[in-house]
């Protein structure tokens, strides 16, 4: 018998309590801080100091001042403090707001820069996000955006076709090649049961592959040149600038908010997000209410394949205009991250991806000015990822109460 | 050795699930703990055991004041427990698991395995338990693991015993065969603390009853006291304990399965050559051991075994082939066995779990857009039909106990016009309160004209509900009978006995719960 049991007789009298009794507000506090948003707060906030330690660590300033720390401590932590708060401000420089640069446009070009870089994750991680609240751990985002990044990109240089009407072929295509890709993994888990982390792993490498040999053939190749690049993709189905050619910011990020409402009315209010969250908490049970869980298996990969394609798509039509070997960056498998961030919730996934694209936009001035690894940002990712996927530990860290729930079980 | 509580309370957050409680166990007797599943019984023997500490109030051990830290204090201190689900390791052997945790070691820390096996024949053999130590734990039927899990209590010199539900997976016989082992235990002189919600067993063994009520005790009972007043006490309010059901009405044949025929991946036959009928207003149980082929027969008419061979036509429709969702849409109401594994979304919200399998129908479902407001003014109108006992329609499933868990799976399923009502083990685990409710709701089903065949594994309940009773045993229906088949023939038909022979030998052996049936105030078919 679990304490939840225990509970059925529920007893509603405390809720008359008059405002602002203190064991209301204790309560109140309590339930903030056991719930999963705070957990993810203070996770990036705890990967933030646990980066600021490696940064000082790093930094020649304070190895030098550590020499003599007993005889002047002063000087070692105001060479802690320097280097900390140099590589900080400068990531904030590089990702939001620049006051030292000269015109008010560049001033403001960090924050729409990190838009830019939050493009592609906010679409590939609603995708996986789709996918993880419907029960299917897809790993394959990176290849469903390489995919959709050569398929956009082939629509994009290979045919001519009247503007706008091109773009929203382009972008079909990306999200074609996305879904097409992972339905491979879609269908083996719907038809022999295959095991979709496994799959999808592999079909990672392949899709790899596949891009680096396409760029070898007559289709892709740019001739004239014996880089792996492709044919330049045509104005008419480029992503036009949202804020003028002076930024990098372009539709594409409009789209990817679209998008993102759009996850949020497939799962929240359609039948078919029902059918997918059914699927995703209990098969069993969809199975026996008569839902064909095989086939939501497959529906939700096409899904989440198209999203991720999507976000190739907006590489080849907004920033990148060509498909090359580097097309898909590691943009699947920070996704991977945005989607954990977010708890798989549109809403929540837009806010990681812009974080994670601040990071990302930020982190060359940061090295730049003040001689911090770049790599530190990867530290920062990772961080993140190892604190919420152990919120007993940031708990503990931070002292909170275990939710009552998890005490039952 | 005595085992006193002084004040006993215990809370998880605001609820306390013990309230100071007072109690006293006496040596050499079997003590009764009696209460719905909630009232707080469990949670009170965990305090004992030291899995929970004490909020409040102390333990006594003969009188002087004893703190466990957690169970292995607590065995050290003669107190044993055999849990509802038992803490077994099924690759071992008895010996070994009677060991875990104890393991008698010889030179350089090697497990002496001889001695293991001499105690546990040295205990099976004076209770006539008829365990063999070398066997592995999986391969003993559920009875005899049970055993094992005494046996390693009294390997302990547990002088105290707590069983926590010791029945709830025992067939009628094997629940006989408990109660003497229980008998016996208590003339060597070991306590007994028997947990339970079942009156028919308490009254058969308890030599006094405590029973508990939303963490509290409510009073002690007699054992001569009736099966009403018991289950009076246990709930707080008079209950009517037998179902008031008049007789059936059968109408023209709904539902006729015929040869039907299931094999396993092995090639081992589930079902073997099935044929019966359920008429319209009727309703036909089906009686058996878990695990001998119910399951099944009941998948495969819902449509979740497309390997089976046969026929089973509903109204003359051939079900077999087609897909579950075409199979309820044919107008078949499904419960069932495992309700948080295939029943209910724990996850999803009340409001959500009501329209699990109607989700994409009118009116909650507006082209490809789920009508969430119809949703819940229908949720909230079954809430209250159903008296599911909840804050609101958008609390989670798994904030409900399991009665009214049931309800909403119930709730849905009777919800639409049927043609056909399944219920496998409709209110297993469930208190009183709620199996009274839900049982009258099947009742009610049947007399709206609906074929109905409930799946139970509780003769109490078959009894209760039954119109006629097939009892199926290793895949086969050894027979149909009337239902009102005494138990004792019920529970030798389970056994694989047919009728006739069944008849014979229930004449010459009563059971000790048969015997209780007979000078019982309520007839054969009392609700629990």
């Amino acid at each position: 018998m679990t304490v939840s049991s225990e509970q059925a007789p529920a007893p509603k009298v405390e809720a008359e309590e008059p405002a602002g009794s203190p064991s209301r507000w204790g309560t109140a506090l309590r339930e903030i801080a056991s719930s999963n948003a705070t957990v993810i707060v203070l996770a990036i906030f705890g990967a933030l100091v646990l980066a600021a330690v490696l940064i000082a660590a790093a930094d020649s300033q304070v190895q030098t001042t550590a020499g003599y720390i007993f005889s002047r401590p002063s000087d070692f932590f105001s060479a802690v403090w320097d280097a900390v708060s140099g590589a900080y401000t400068s990531l904030f420089r590089g990702a939001v707001f620049d006051p030292q640069a000269k015109t008010v446009a560049r001033q403001f070009k960090p924050i729409t820069d990190t838009l830019t870089s939050a493009t592609p994750l906010i679409f590939a991680g609603l995708g996986l996000g789709v996918g993880f609240r419907s029960g299917i751990f897809n790993i394959g985002a990176q290849g469903q955006v390489v995919l959709g990044a050569i398929l956009s990109g082939y629509f994009g240089f290979a045919f001519h076709l009247p503007v706008v009407i091109h773009l929203i072929v382009a972008i079909i295509g990306g999200f074609l090649g996305g879904a097409l890709w992972a339905g491979i993994a879609g269908f083996l888990k719907a038809r022999f049961g295959a095991n979709e982390v496994i799959v999808t792993i592999m079909l990672n490498s392949i899709s790899g592959f596949l891009l680096s040999y396409l760029l070898t053939t007559t289709a892709f190749k740019r001739e004239g040149s014996n880089n792996p690049l492709s044919k330049p993709i045509f104005d008419s189905a480029m992503f036009p600038k949202l804020l003028g050619s002076e930024f990098r910011l372009h539709w594409g990020f409009v789209l990817a908010l679209l998008a993102a409402l759009g996850a949020w009315w497939l799962m929240e209010r359609s039948t078919l997000g029902f059918k997918f969250r059914a699927v995703g908490f209990n098969a069993d049970a969809a199975r026996t209410a008569g839902i064909k869980v095989e086939r939501i298996y497959l529906l939700v990969m096409l899904v989440a394949g198209g999203l991720a394609g999507l976000g190739g798509a907006s590489q080849t039509l907004g920033t990148e205009g060509v498909v090359q070997d580097s097309i898909g960056g590691s943009i699947g498998f920070d996704a991977i991250t945005v989607a954990l961030l977010g708890r798989s919730r549109p809403g929540g996934i837009i806010g990681a991806a812009i974080l994670f694209g601040a990071l990302r936009a930020g982190s060359p001035l940061m090295q730049a000015v003040s001689n911090t690894p770049i790599d530190i940002v990867q530290v920062v990712q990772a961080l993140v990822v190892l604190l919420i996927a152990a919120p007993p530990l940031v708990r503990a860290i931070f002292r909170l109460p275990v939710p009552l729930k998890e005490v039952a079980a | 050795m005595k085992l006193e509580l002084r004040g006993v309370t215990k809370r998880f957050g605001n609820f306390t699930a013990n309230d100071s409680i007072d109690l006293v166990i006496e040596p050499g007797q079997v003590h009764a703990l009696l209460g719905e599943n909630g009232a707080g019984k469990s949670t009170l023997m965990n305090v004992i055991y030291g899995l929970y500490d004490l909020d409040g109030g102390e333990i006594l051990l003969d009188d002087s004041p004893v703190h466990f830290a957690g169970p292995g204090d607590a065995m050290a201190a003669g107190i044993g427990m055999v849990h509802q689900h038992f803490m077994l390791v099924p690759v071992f052997t008895v010996a070994e698991n009677v060991i875990l945790g104890f393991e008698p070691t010889g030179k350089g820390g090697i497990i002496n395995l001889k001695e293991a096996r001499k105690r546990v024949r040295e205990i099976s053999d004076r209770f006539g338990f008829n365990i063999d130590p070398d066997t592995l734990v999986e391969d003993l039927p559920v009875g005899a693991q049970q055993r094992v899990e005494i046996i390693k209590a009294l390997s302990r010199d547990a002088k105290i015993l707590i069983l926590d539900e010791p029945t709830a997976v025992l067939t009628p016989q094997e629940t006989d065969e408990l109660i003497g082992i229980m008998r016996q235990l208590k003339e060597s002189g070991t306590s007994i603390v028997f947990i339970t919600h079942k009156l028919r067993e308490v009254k058969a063994v308890a030599d006094k009853i405590t029973v508990i009520r939303r963490g509290k005790i409510v009073g002690s009972e007699d054992p001569s006291a009736s099966e009403t007043e018991l289950a009076s006490a246990m709930v707080g309010r008079s209950v009517n304990l037998g179902v008031e059901k008049g007789p059936a009405k059968p109408g023209e044949v709904r539902l006729s399965v015929k040869n039907l025929t299931l094999l396993s991946h092995q090639g081992v036959p589930l079902l073997e050559d099935v044929s019966f009928d359920v008429a319209s207003g009727e309703i036909l149980a089906v009686a058996g051991v878990q695990g001998n082929g119910q399951t099944e027969l009941t998948e495969t008419i819902l449509g979740s075994q497309p390997k089976a061979i046969g026929s089973i036509t509903l109204n003359g429709t051939e079900l077999l082939g087609k897909s579950i969702r075409s199979v309820l849409d044919e107008g078949v109401g499904f419960v069932p066995e495992d309700r948080s594994k295939d029943g209910l979304v724990a996850e999803f919200s009340i409001e959500e779990n009501f329209v699990l399998d109607q989700h994409d129908k009118s009116p909650y479902a507006k082209g490809l857009s789920l009508d969430l407001k119809e949703i819940e003014k229908a949720a909230n109108e079954y809430i209250e039909q159903f008296d599911v006992r909840t804050q609101s329609s958008k609390s989670l499933g798994s904030q409900l106990s399991g009665g009214n868990q049931q309800k909403v799976v119930l709730a849905r399923e009777l919800s639409r016009p049927l043609q056909l009502f399944i219920a496998s083990q409709p209110t297993r685990g469930l208190d009183v309160g709620s199996i009274e409710f839900i049982h009258k709701r099947v009742v009610a089903e049947r007399d709206n004209g609906t074929a109905v065949i409930i799946v139970s594994t509780e003769l109490d309940e078959v009894l209760a509900l039954a119109d006629r009773i097939a009892v199926m045993y290793e895949g086969k229906i050894i027979g149909i009978v009337p239902g009102d088949t005494g138990r004792d023939i019920l529970g030798l038909m389970m056994a694989g006995l047919p009728y006739d022979d069944a008849l014979a030998e229930a004449e010459k052996h009563k059971t000790i719960l048969g015997a209780v049936d007979e000078d019982s105030d309520t007839p054969i078919g009392g609700a629990l």
